[in-house]
Formats: structure tokens, C-alpha cells, sequence
């Protein structure tokens, strides 16, 4: 269990690093509330965008994007909304983005970055 | 990324509908939409080709696929697709070609994917084949099981694999297919019984030489254990094998019935389709279900014979539902929003008992059923119904001495007769819309088609006793049909004097 929290929050610095390069500011990493975690919120011009992170250590178990069910999908579409809410901004457009991560045993992590898929 | 095509077809009814698979593969969460009115099978096709595609060890993307399947208002059932929606995912990934050396980009893909790579053949391949000859389509993938149903269509190749690796290969030009070694088809329906096991019956057994001769329809009535049931199933074996183009429409209305193995190439004996009498009316006229034509025993029938055992005993709608299929060879299915026109030119046969008791034969002394009893059971056939019936046959129990008399003539020396009358007809109406006597038009019969002078005259004798203007033209008919078998030009007094016989024996 600690191998594979301390891949996430490696594989969560790679995505943050990744949106900074794009271009992107990150507002808050790790933000929870009683309906769940966003793993990274950030803003890309006056867009709102909510980044959920996957990281694997290989694709033996399916790519890492391929872990968003519908479900997931939902619930980040709410945790916006509550970010929203909780600090008292507006977005005129919000977007859910995914970032997989790839790290295998050796060699640069490789990302992936789905931008609005929900 | 990406989009591809590939082409496909499913079954609609008596028919199948050529279909283009469209595959778009996208950036995007990794998922697989199916559009287009998938039915279940087709859905299911999502979880198939993926196993198939990954244990082939060939690329599933893990991307946002969408499979558009068009025309997008025809809904879509069967396994049919899973070769076409394999083929567009490897083509829109670029793990193959859009075309090659053996396949070009128009090719019709069939077939089912199974968890292991393998493909399976499917039902109604034959429908999709000559669907996809009409569409322009010269070329087909399909698993080797349906290698017959696509050699029987002309001008149609095919390309035969095994797996999904070798369908890789056929297209990267790497393999050209399996060699399928041409299989001997058209006579598979081979459990017709042969006219040598009836014992005597020499009226009988002309009577349905001269049916087979003209392709008309007959009606035997008899008491119990005459041998009714036994005539009419042989009725079959001694038509002409179906022509090419109708041995395909046969064929592969029977195949998309379910009514044949898969992958048997084409049928050229004609079907004898003999429903219970307790059938429903729906079951033999057929019916529409979703938006696809069901065929019924009708059309089951077409281009071969319908025997109708125990005839009085059909529901009245089965049988009044004969009708209009008797006169225009179709049967037209309406219902709230849709219609089909469904194929159903077949050779009739009735058989009936005298009466509810089966003994009114005769003088009729055996019989126990009430006068009353016996104009109802009578009446079960109306009219309009008998009067489309050439030739009426009383049919008595054979007599000891015929039951015990040698073997009758076989199957194959009354076919041989029955050919030869067939192409004599087909000679003489070549280039006009019918081939057969009974289908030569009311007008005609009068001017063109009329017997011979003899004839004539024999024929106004008995007119004033016949019942229709209608009964008249069919014995006309019939008499074209002896002259036929007798290699008569035209018929003579003789000729219309043995129709009126096979003509005038009512129940």
C-alpha cells in the first residue's frame, strides 16, 4: 500500500509538472471534501480545470485511463461544482481532465492528458 | 486518430441489408460505443472483438472508439459484424491497410469472432453475399465454413481465413486465403421417398405427373389409409431441380429461417413445406416482427410445394389467407406503419377426407356423420378457395390386389417425363413473363393458347355444365400440360378430355 500511494503522489507531481508545461496554473493539489479528492485543480486561461490523476507502474492491468468509469466521471463533475462552492469563485467553463501516468521500472515516466473528457 | 471503414451485412428479413462499418478511434477515455440500433448480439460484439483482437496478438487502442453502423435506421441483430468492426479497428489503427493485393477496399467482410482470434461462420451468408453483389461488392472475407454459400453466387470471389492473424496477413498481401476445396451442392434435400413404394394408384399417380408438368395445384380427397398423405409428399421428387436465380432466393430465405445448416452452398431441389393443420394463421401466411418480414409457410414453400394435410382443419384464416398468394404468387403483409411483400409461388396440395368420419367414399355406406355434418366439413373449403384448385382427385384405398401388384414407376422416370414436359413449356412461353401452364393469363387461353379445333369443339359441349368461366380456363390449362407429356404441339380432344377427368372429380 505505501508503494503504491507513494507512485501516486510521484505520478501526481509528474501531471502537475505536465499542466504547468502546458501551460496551465495549478490553484490546489489534493483538495477533499466529505464527497471525495481532487487530485489537482488548476486554471487554464479563465477554465476551470478539474484534473483527476492515474498512475501505474505498468499497462499489465489495463492503461491507466482506462480506470475512469462513467461513476468516476460523475463524481468529479461534482466535486467541481463543490470546489466551486467552497471557495466562493466563478468559472465560466469547467473541464475534466485526465492525466495517466506510466512509470515503468526504468526510464521517464510516460503521460498521458486527456483534456474535457466528461 | 482515426477513422475507417469496412463493409458488412445483416440479416433483415427474407433479405439482408449491406452494411458500412464505421470505426472513429479518438483521443479520449478509453471506451467502445456501438451506434447505429445495435440489437443485442451486435452490442455484445464490443466484448468479442476485444478478446478476439488482443488474443491475436494484435493492438486494441486505448482510446475513445465510436462504431457507427449505416444505414443507422435498420436495426442491426446477429454476429455477422464482428469481422467488419475488427477490420475497421485494425484499419483505423493502421495495423492493416485500407486495401491490397487480394482484398480491395470495397470488400464484403462476414463473419463471428471468437474469444481466441478465431472466426466462426454465420447463419445467412448466402443473403449477405448476393445483398452485396447488388451493392457493386466483388469480393468476399468470410470464414472458410461459408466458402460454399459465396462460391454458389457467380461472379462473386471469395477470400477464406481461419483467424484473425491470417486476416492481418490476407490484408498486408502477405497470404491470398485458405484453398477451400469446391463443395458438391443442390441436391442435399435428398429425403424425398420415391413413387416406387406406392402400390397401385395409377390415376393418382398421373394426375400428379400432370401436376408437376404444369405446376398445378391439386387436391386429393379420400377416405383414411388411402394414401393421401403419401402421394402428396412425393410430389416433390419429380419437380424440375429450381433454376439458378430462384435456387438462390430459395436458398437463402430458407438459410436466414433458420431452415438449413449453416454453410451448405445453394439448394436446387424445390422445398415441400407441410405445416400441422393446428398452425397459426400468422406461422403460415408470416407476419412483421420489429421492422423485419418473418416468413411463413408460404413463403417457405415458394418455388417448391405447400402440402396442406388435413386441409378442412386449418384455421379459416390460414386458409382464406391462400387466396390472394395463389393468384399473384405474393403475399403482402400489412400492418401499422409497414408493409412486405414476401415471395410465395408454390404448387398447392390439399388433402382432405370426404367427411369428419373419413367414409363417405363410395356409396358412402360406411359413413356415420350427419348430411349437416358433412356439408359443414365441406364447407370448410370455400368456394373462391377450391376454385383455384386445377386438379381434383377422389382418391380410393388400393384395392388388395394393386396392394400387392409389383413396385410403381420411380421418382427419376417420371422426373425424366416431367423435365421434358417442363422444357417444352419453357420453350414455347420463352421470352413472356411465365413458364409454366398454370400461369398462362385468363385472356390468352382463348385466342393464342386455345386447344385445337377438336378441342374446341369438346370444350363448348361441356361448357354449359361447368360451374365458372374460370373452371374452364383451367382445364384448358391442364390440357396444355398432357399435351406436354405426350409431346403434343398444341392440345386435342383427347388432351382436354383427360383434363376435364382430373378436373371434374369434386369432393
Amino acid at each position: 500500500m505505501r508503494r503504491t500511494a507513494a507512485l501516486g503522489r510521484y505520478g501526481e507531481d509528474v501531471a502537475a509538472a505536465h499542466l504547468q508545461a502546458a501551460g496551465m496554473v495549478v490553484v490546489a493539489r489534493n483538495w477533499r471534501c466529505d464527497a471525495g479528492e481532487v487530485d489537482i485543480v488548476a486554471t487554464d486561461g479563465s477554465t476551470l480545470v478539474i484534473c483527476e490523476v492515474k498512475t501505474r507502474s505498468g499497462v499489465h492491468f489495463g492503461t491507466p485511463t482506462e480506470a475512469i468509469t462513467p461513476r468516476k466521471l460523475r463524481r468529479l463533475r461534482h466535486l467541481a461544482f463543490r470546489w466551486l462552492e467552497a471557495n466562493g469563485r466563478h468559472a465560466p467553463l469547467v473541464r475534466i481532465d485526465v492525466i495517466g501516468v506510466v512509470q515503468a521500472p526504468t526510464g521517464a515516466p510516460v503521460v498521458e492528458h486527456l483534456r474535457g473528457v466528461g | 486518430m482515426a477513422l475507417a471503414r469496412a463493409c458488412g451485412a445483416v440479416p433483415t428479413g427474407i433479405s439482408a441489408t449491406v452494411v458500412t462499418v464505421e470505426v472513429d478511434v479518438a483521443r479520449g477515455l478509453p471506451s467502445v460505443g456501438i451506434v447505429g440500433l445495435p440489437q443485442a448480439s451486435v452490442a455484445e460484439a464490443k466484448w468479442r472483438v476485444r478478446s478476439a483482437v488482443e488474443n491475436a496478438g494484435l493492438q486494441w487502442p486505448a482510446s475513445r472508439i465510436t462504431i457507427g453502423l449505416s444505414p443507422a435506421d435498420v436495426p442491426k441483430s446477429g454476429t455477422s459484424l464482428d469481422l467488419p468492426i475488427a477490420v475497421g479497428i485494425l484499419r483505423a489503427t493502421e495495423q492493416v491497410p485500407e486495401a491490397s493485393l487480394h482484398v480491395d477496399g470495397l470488400a464484403l467482410f462476414l463473419g463471428e469472432l471468437g474469444l481466441d482470434g478465431s472466426v466462426r461462420p454465420v447463419r445467412g451468408a448466402l443473403a449477405a453475399v448476393i445483398a452485396a453483389r447488388r451493392a457493386g461488392v466483388r469480393t468476399v472475407v468470410a470464414p472458410v465454413g461459408n466458402a460454399a454459400d459465396i462460391d454458389c453466387v457467380p461472379g462473386m470471389s471469395a477470400v477464406c481465413i481461419t483467424d484473425l492473424p491470417q486476416l492481418a496477413r490476407v490484408l498486408s498481401g502477405q497470404d491470398s486465403g485458405c484453398r477451400v476445396a469446391p463443395v458438391v451442392t443442390g441436391t442435399t434435400r435428398g429425403s424425398v421417398p420415391d413413387f416406387a413404394e406406392v402400390r397401385g394408384q395409377a390415376h393418382a399417380r398421373y394426375a400428379l405427373e400432370v401436376a408437376a408438368a404444369g405446376s398445378h395445384h391439386c387436391s386429393l380427397v379420400g377416405p383414411p389409409g388411402a394414401g393421401k398423405t403419401m402421394l402428396a409428399s412425393r410430389l416433390a421428387g419429380i419437380l424440375p431441380d429450381l433454376d439458378d436465380d430462384l435456387a438462390l432466393e430459395v436458398t437463402s430465405i430458407h438459410a436466414l429461417a433458420g431452415q438449413r445448416p449453416i454453410g451448405q452452398g445453394v439448394e436446387r431441389r424445390p422445398p415441400c413445406i407441410a405445416p400441422h393443420h393446428s398452425s397459426s394463421a400468422v406461422s403460415i401466411l408470416g407476419t412483421i416482427r420489429g421492422s423485419h418480414p418473418v416468413p411463413g409457410a408460404l413463403t417457405l414453400a415458394h418455388g417448391g410445394v405447400l402440402f396442406l394435410d388435413e386441409a378442412p382443419e386449418f384455421s379459416r384464416p390460414a386458409l382464406e389467407g391462400l387466396r390472394q398468394p395463389l393468384e399473384s404468387g405474393t403475399v403482402s403483409i400489412m400492418r401499422a406503419g409497414q408493409s412486405a411483400h414476401l415471395p410465395a409461388r408454390f404448387q398447392l396440395v390439399l388433402a382432405a377426407n370426404p367427411c369428419p368420419c373419413g367414409m363417405a367414399v363410395g356409396r358412402g355406406d360406411g359413413c356415420r356423420c350427419t348430411s349437416v355434418a358433412r356439408r359443414r366439413y365441406a364447407e370448410r373449403l370455400s368456394g373462391p378457395l377450391l376454385d383455384r384448385i386445377d386438379i381434383r382427385l377422389a382418391i380410393a384405398p388400393p384395392a388388395p390386389a394393386e396392394a400387392a401388384a409389383d413396385p410403381g414407376e420411380s421418382t427419376s422416370s417420371i422426373a425424366a417425363r416431367v423435365r421434358q414436359a417442363r422444357e417444352r413449356a419453357a420453350h414455347r412461353f420463352s421470352g413472356l413473363p411465365w413458364s409454366v401452364n398454370a400461369q398462362i393469363p385468363p385472356a390468352l387461353l382463348r385466342r393464342q393458347w386455345a386447344p385445337d379445333a377438336s378441342g374446341q369443339s369438346l370444350l363448348e359441349q361441356v361448357s354449359a355444365s361447368m360451374t365458372s368461366l374460370r373452371g374452364l380456363d383451367r382445364v384448358v390449362r391442364l390440357a396444355w400440360s398432357v399435351a406436354d407429356l405426350r409431346g403434343a404441339a398444341r392440345p386435342g380432344a383427347d388432351h382436354v378430355a383427360i383434363a376435364l377427368g382430373l378436373r371434374a372429380e369434386s369432393p
